[in-house]
């Protein structure tokens, strides 16, 4: 009876414990900052995210975030496709380096970009000459999201291709379809629910992105300033209910995102 | 353990799975849950278990009521299903483990797991891991595992579901001889009608949830007494002296054997349609009476009425008709025991080689 | 038809992998090894290691443990109902979908020295933002949802029926845990602690914010790196990040190391 109560008193402790730490953890500051920004009344709320420079922020960030996006979509699909099907020479290698963005710091990865677009490059004299502005331009920032963003549709689209019934595509070749016909037909409806949930979290992470984009993008307001770097501006300058404001426009937008990706994957696991 | 559950009931949400169940359970007795898929033979077993709570009711073990007791302190032994053996673990660690919980020194429990090995048939194995094991052999160390610590109610849930057909009836004849051997209260799960004649002591049936009737092979069998029941084990021809049956002549060795013939083990036709003649013999149709989907038969044969059941599509039978019959096995019942009893002729003893 | 989508994966890796990487190697070494040595010695280099260093452990230490039994209660908790499960579950990824930035703003607006709970802290001696302790919440909010999304996938799939044997065998929960549930969810568990490792480690936006950056005091590794190229120090950002990227690397190939095993 004794060993039983101590057991209680020790279950309810720890789960006590653990339920608190995720409660405080994430349910807590995310309701802080939309009751802070909402702290000072509606007004001051639509003041700060009407700011021309804000909206110019989210506009510029969610453009090109979607660019991005779709890159990676295009060429996402295309690598996840070749490292799933063929067998070459590197292809283990090249696997896990998909998952360098992952492991890699982003500051590093901006840095890396800055490097190599940056002036006195090779990459950034030669674009130069063409008469195109790489680093703190739009390209830039493209870029780093997309480097950012590089192993989600990737890793989306793998364990479909992988899951996939090989036998609906040779019976397509048996009743006479072409290759192309075939992937377009049969293997791409397949991968799709991984292209669009991949595409979407790489969309949602790209829009999020700070520390690639803020070494390379030069940051000029209204052209090249990004959301995420307009709010930390606004924390450095001492306006954080204008931080908050305009990243409660960022937040809910991702938070629709993310609860899109949640229907379109348990659609997928219970159909 | 004596066992007394009264006014057992389970809901799953909104879902009754067991109701108002009451039964007394005898020590030493085998004891068989029959009944059709999701009728609540499994949540029953589970709650004896202290696996699943009770909404409301009492399970009594000795006259302890255990409703709140959690299964580590129930002193049972549980098979599953699927064995749920613990994959990381050695077949001597799998059986060990319940020792090891209760700290029995090195010694003791090198003597109680290899004992159980032999019992078992496993020795050898000690040091395989699970996905080195057949099914069968996996069940084997499932049954071992839960005997290790010496329980005093054993219970198994549809312990030969996952087996193959042929296995099967080994290890069920095997399990019985165990069970008997070793004396312990058991019950176990399944929807199988044969397992439940061969393997049970009793047989309670279970249905949506109640417990339709509990009694001896032989009492269900010959007086079901409710609708469901009856319609269950279908209508099956009670015969006094089966030993007059082409194929079971062996059933005169035994003093006051009664039978019992299932009518779907019963097989009616022309000449031609029986792959072994000679087990079969003459027969005369007596009546035939529609049932909607099918037509049941009266055929004789000697001077023993059997029923069996005649497909719409097959060609139509007029009373009168001469037929063929091959009776393919038998339950055979005395106040002891029941088994199963296959034709013995049906096993072709001339082969023709081409 | 093959060899051309071989060739352009090929040539998509070099492009953004493969050269990016090679440039940070040849930028550490432009001064040579003596120049490369330099820039780690700074004391800003050091201190910056060494929080970075601080932050992984104690982030690291936290969400396994937290992370392992959120998990383990996501998944089977019976004390807790099905909706409120399914709810808690989809709050888990929120701080994936958090800009970083938005992250250490949340912090810096609950804990900062104007707030309630900052200023009651603060009169303790005890500095949250701006601070360690800042830091290490922000890293614990970036990197929460790793673990948990590692380990519940695999406790769904080993089901329920091996820890129900252990109890009818007599085994309380705590050594059901050890002895069963462990052993299936282990390697998981490890892949987990990698990622979060390289997660904590490369964090920048939330700690930049929380932190304030401040010399010497506040800094970490990736802070320090772009402190560097903001003050056009190439070399010392370059020598910084070299470390950064060897630490990744080497975390990398640990992650898949750890993915194989986990897959067996």
């Amino acid at each position: 009876m004794n060993l039983r109560l101590r057991s209680r008193w020790w279950s309810f402790g720890f789960r006590s414990t653990v339920m608190l730490y995720f409660i405080i953890l994430i349910v807590l500051p995310i309701i802080g900052v939309y009751g802070q920004s909402f702290s000072l009344g509606w007004q001051p709320f639509w003041e700060s995210v009407s700011d021309p420079l804000a909206w110019k922020a989210v506009l510029l960030t969610i453009r090109l975030a979607l660019i991005a996006a779709l890159i990676n979509i295009a060429v996402g699909t295309m690598i996840g496709w070749v490292l799933i099907r063929y067998s070459f020479w590197g292809r283990r290698l090249l696997n896990s380096l998909v998952d360098l963005p992952f492991a890699l710091p982003t500051a590093v990865g901006g840095l890396m970009i800055l490097l190599l677009l940056g002036p006195n490059s090779l990459v950034g004299d030669l674009a130069g000459w063409f008469g195109i502005e790489i680093v703190f331009h739009e390209p830039a920032i493209v870029i780093a999201m997309v480097f950012v963003t590089f192993p989600f549709v990737i890793r989306a689209v793998q364990p479909l291709l992988e899951e996939m019934d090989r036998s609906e595509e040779e019976a397509a070749y048996t009743l006479g379809a072409s290759k192309a016909k075939t992937f377009f037909q049969i293997i791409l409806p397949t991968m799709t629910p991984g292209i669009l949930s991949g595409g979407m979290l790489a969309f949602s992470r790209a829009l999020a992105e700070f520390g690639a984009v803020v070494l390379i993008a030069g940051n000029i307001p209204g052209r090249t300033l990004v959301a995420s770097v307009y709010i930390f501006g606004e924390v450095e300058s001492d306006n954080p209910q204008g931080a908050a404001a305009v990243s409660i426009v960022l937040l809910t937008l991702s938070f629709l995102i993310l609860w899109i990706v949640n229907v379109i994957q348990s659609r997928r696991a219970g159909a | 353990m004596h066992i007394e559950v009264t006014q057992l009931n389970k809901h799953f949400g909104d879902f009754h799975a067991v109701r108002d169940v009451s039964f007394t359970i005898e020590k030493g007795r085998l004891i068989g849950l029959l009944g059709p898929s999701g009728g609540g033979k499994t949540s029953i077993l589970r709650m004896l278990a202290g696996l699943e709570t009770p909404t409301s009711g009492d399970i009594v073990f000795h006259g302890k009521r255990v409703n709140d007791l959690p299964p580590q302190e129930r002193g049972i032994g549980f098979v599953f299903q699927n064995y749920a053996l613990f994959k990381h673990m050695t077949v001597y660690d799998n059986i060990a483990f319940g020792l090891k919980v209760k700290k029995q020194s090195k010694e003791q429990i090198r003597n109680r797991v290899m004992s159980l090995v032999e019992l078992t048939g496993l020795k050898g194995f000690e040091h395989r891991l699970p996905h080195q094991l057949s099914g069968g052999q996996r069940q084997r160390v499932a049954f071992a595992r839960a005997l290790a610590p010496e329980p005093q109610l054993l219970l198994l849930d549809e312990p030969f579901a996952a087996i193959d057909a042929k296995i099967r009836q080994e290890l069920r004849t095997w399990l019985k001889e165990m069970i008997e051997r070793l004396g312990i209260t058991s019950i176990f799960v399944t929807h199988d009608q044969d397992e439940a004649i061969e393997v049970a002591d009793e047989i309670m049936i279970i249905n949506k949830g109640r417990l339709e009737q509990k009694g001896t092979p032989w009492d269900i069998y010959k007086s079901p007494q409710t609708q469901f029941v009856a319609s269950f084990i279908g209508e099956s021809t009670i015969v006094s002296d089966v030993s007059k049956l082409k194929g079971f002549e062996p059933a005169a060795d035994r003093e006051g054997v009664k039978a019992l013939i299932r009518p779907e083990y019963i097989e009616i036709g022309k000449p031609h349609e029986f792959r072994i003649f000679s087990a079969t013999e003459p027969g005369r149709i007596k009546q035939l009476h529609f049932r909607g989907s099918e037509w049941m038969v009266e055929v004789v044969v000697g001077d023993t009425t059997l029923i069996t059941y005649r497909s719409l599509e097959k060609d139509i039978l007029h009373p009168g008709d001469e037929v063929t019959v091959l009776v393919h096995r038998a339950y055979l019942f005395t106040d002891e025991e029941s088994w199963i009893m296959e034709n013995r002729l049906k096993e072709d003893p001339m082969p023709i080689h081409i | 038809m093959k060899k051309l989508w071989i060739t352009l994966t090929y040539a998509v890796f070099t492009i953004l992998i493969i050269i990016p990487l090679v440039r940070i190697f040849i930028g550490s070494w432009e001064e040579g090894f003596g120049g490369f040595v330099d820039a780690l010695r700074r004391p800003q280099s050091l201190h910056a290691l060494y929080m970075t260093g601080l932050i992984v452990v104690t982030v690291t230490f936290i969400n396994t443990l937290f992370g392992v039994m959120l998990a383990l209660y996501l998944v089977r908790a019976t004390w807790l109902s099905k909706r409120l499960r399914q709810l808690l579950n989809s709050i888990v990824d929120l701080p994936f979908a958090v800009s970083p930035v938005i992250g250490g703003l949340m912090i810096v607006l609950l804990l900062g020295p104007n707030t309630i709970i900052g200023s009651f802290f603060g009169d303790l001696g005890f500095k949250v933002v701006y601070a360690l302790p800042g830091m290490i919440l922000a890293t614990l909010f970036v990197t929460f949802p790793l673990m948990i999304r590692e380990v519940m996938p695999v406790l769904q799939e080993i089901g329920t029926q091996q820890e129900e044997a252990a109890s009818t065998l007599g085994a309380y929960p705590f050594y059901t845990f050890w002895k069963v549930t462990w052993p299936s969810i282990r390697w998981g568990v490890i892949y987990g602690v990698v990622l979060t490792v390289a997660r904590s480690m490369g964090e920048f936006g939330a700690v930049l914010v929380v932190s304030g950056n401040i010399m010497n005091k506040t800094q970490t590794a990736t802070t320090l790196v772009y402190q560097d190229v903001e003050n056009f120090n190439v070399l010392a950002a370059n020598s910084v990040a070299l470390v950064l990227a060897a630490v990744s690397i080497g975390l990398l190939l640990m992650m898949e190391w750890a993915k194989k095993r986990k897959e067996h």
